[in-house]
């Protein structure tokens, strides 16, 4: 017993000592990686003397996005509530839809086929549909958001709450729990990482939806101002809408991703990145 | 006094004040149109307090036997009954133990422990001295905030034996409890267990394919045939407790195992020579 106590913290106090470079090392790579990208980019566009209609430098996209600043938050903040609503829509109907996929039978047969099939179509080809159904306003981007992201995310439910081990339920019934138990104390949990892993495939979907919307017909939004700086041939500024919907797109993955380390910390993938998992 | 008290033991079996009853109990699986029979008409009597072993080649429903006993999976014919009462749901006045150990790993050592008295909806803080006592018993002290993927194999189904006893159940269900475990984790457990039951004796019902393992920690062994699964035979083991590892090398024992062995002979599971 003591021999077996001995080898549990002697593994923990190695993962301590690990622990520490390991943690430094993403930020480092990442940010190294990006700047060197960047600066590559300004060299090539300088020494081979690119037109800026082309291929603007990046020193010259971050003069355009200070100069129209206030323009591009604005258009930023209408894009962000659209795919963020149309996100949290998708959440709102695709977690419960999976458990009822999961749990009924009927559903299952009924609802399964028609999800597959709408997932096959192409939501870009029906998006003047849903503008023509909804209006050019808000709206109509956030179905599109809400259509494009919602699959993922039942999909992950599903495959989420079947994961759990029969012994866990079968153990918790003992105890007297009926279905609403086992999914509160066994079967939702152990489905959490692979709602993350939905949510987060779901999160970039969205953007996509949003910009979409605003591609068909709109009078804002980052999508639109990308349309007109086109039109226009403002490349820089283009290049500038870009950037924002990057910075956008982080941030919102970047929330998930910290939410998701709260959430399910105890889970293998977790465990990993933190370079602490025991190898059991 | 021992021999005492089997003979008395003896003398009930059979008799209405069984904690267990297993009445003539047959269990098909379906699978693609086609029925498996996993155990065919088998009954048996288990008494309060009595320490039972269930011994046979994989597959031969002894699991599956358990399994119905805890109401988690119904009977196809046959009857059940724990305490009088007919088996129709999962019974609670019990705890169990898989081969796996089940453990919830988004909860710390002394919650997956707890869990037991959260699902029941009964006070927390009335039982975590408890369980902390439990797992101080089984040498798990320092480790309660731990999460299950820290621990090592026989430390996880240690917390998980502390799991089935936490409410204190009349009855234990081991399904292989030790079956994955190294040889060496094995023998402390079962040293650990006997000891655990020592304290109240509960009614054991104890599934495993180790003959010596069998015979080690029960009152009675149960030899159960390939499948379809039948009680082949049964053998009271009189051996005084609390048995040390070495009574395995007592001629005793190996009488013991020598039946159960000659059983499995029989049924051309072992072949020598």
């Amino acid at each position: 017993m003591s021999a077996i106590e001995m080898s549990g913290s002697a593994v923990r106090t190695a993962n301590e000592a690990k622990k520490s470079p390991r943690a430094r090392a993403p930020f480092v790579y990442g940010v190294g990686a990006s700047l060197a990208f960047l600066a590559a980019w300004e060299l090539f566009v300088r020494l081979a003397q690119v037109s800026p209609l082309l291929l603007p430098a990046p020193s010259e996209v971050l003069i355009t996005i200070g100069m129209n600043f206030s323009l591009l938050l604005q258009m930023s903040a209408v894009t962000a509530a659209e795919f963020l609503l149309g996100f949290l829509l998708a959440l709102i109907v695709g977690i419960p839809l999976g458990a009822f996929v999961v749990f009924s039978r009927p559903v299952r047969l009924a609802v399964y086929p028609l999800l597959v099939a709408f997932q096959t179509i192409p939501k870009a080809a029906v998006a003047p549909i849903f503008i023509v159904w909804l209006g050019a306003g808000m709206t109509s981007k956030v179905l599109i958001a809400l259509a494009i992201s919602f699959f993922p995310i039942v999909i992950d439910t599903v495959i989420g709450l079947r994961s759990a081990q029969p012994e866990t339920i079968y153990l918790v019934r003992s105890m007297g729990a009926g279905p609403l138990k086992v999914f509160w104390y066994v079967r939702f949990p152990a489905a959490l990482p692979a709602i993350f892993g939905g949510l987060k495939v779901a999160s970039t979907l969205a953007v996509v939806g949003a910009i979409v919307g605003e591609f068909v017909s709109a009078d804002r939004g980052l999508g639109y101002l990308v349309l007109v700086a086109n039109g226009e041939l403002n490349t820089r500024l283009v290049f500038g809408c870009v950037v924002m919907l990057t910075v956008l797109g982080t941030l919102f993955y970047g929330f998930l991703e910290v939410a998701e380390k709260f959430a399910v910390r105890w889970h293998v993938s977790a465990r990993q990145l933190e370079g602490l998992d025991t190898g059991h | 006094m021992l021999s005492e008290v089997s003979s008395e033991a003896k003398s009930r079996q059979g008799s209405d004040d069984a904690f267990v009853r297993i009445d003539d109990v047959v269990k098909f699986f379906s699978s693609h149109s086609r029925d498996v029979k996993a155990v065919d008409g088998v009954s048996l009597a288990i008494r309060p307090g009595e320490f039972v072993s269930v011994v046979g080649p994989s597959g031969c429903g002894k699991s599956t036997l358990m399994m119905m006993v805890s109401g988690l999976i119904p009977v196809s014919a046959g009857r059940i009954e724990v305490r009088q009462q007919k088996v129709a749901a999962p019974v609670t006045d019990v705890g169990i133990v898989f081969q796996r150990d089940a453990l919830l790993e988004w909860r710390t050592v002394l919650d997956n422990v707890l869990l037991q008295i959260d699902v029941r909806g009964l006070d927390r803080t009335a039982y975590e001295a408890k369980a902390l006592a439990l797992l101080k018993q089984v040498g798990l002290s320092g480790f309660e905030q731990s999460r299950p993927w820290e621990l090592s194999g026989g430390m996880r189904q240690r917390v998980s034996m502390c799991r089935a006893l936490i409410h204190n159940p009349s009855m234990l269900l081991m399904d292989e409890p030790f079956g994955a475990l190294d040889a060496l984790t094995r023998e402390q457990m079962n040293l650990d267990l006997q000891r655990i039951w020592m304290e109240d004796r509960k009614t054991v019902l104890f599934i495993t394919h180790s003959i010596w393992e069998a015979i080690f920690l029960a009152d009675r062994v149960i030899v159960m045939s390939p499948r379809p699964g039948r009680i082949a035979t049964e053998i009271t083991v009189d051996l005084p407790r609390p048995r040390r590892l070495a009574v395995r090398e007592s001629a005793e024992f190996g009488r013991y195992a020598a039946q159960v062995r000659e059983q499995f002979q029989k049924f051309g599971l072992l072949v020598e020579g």
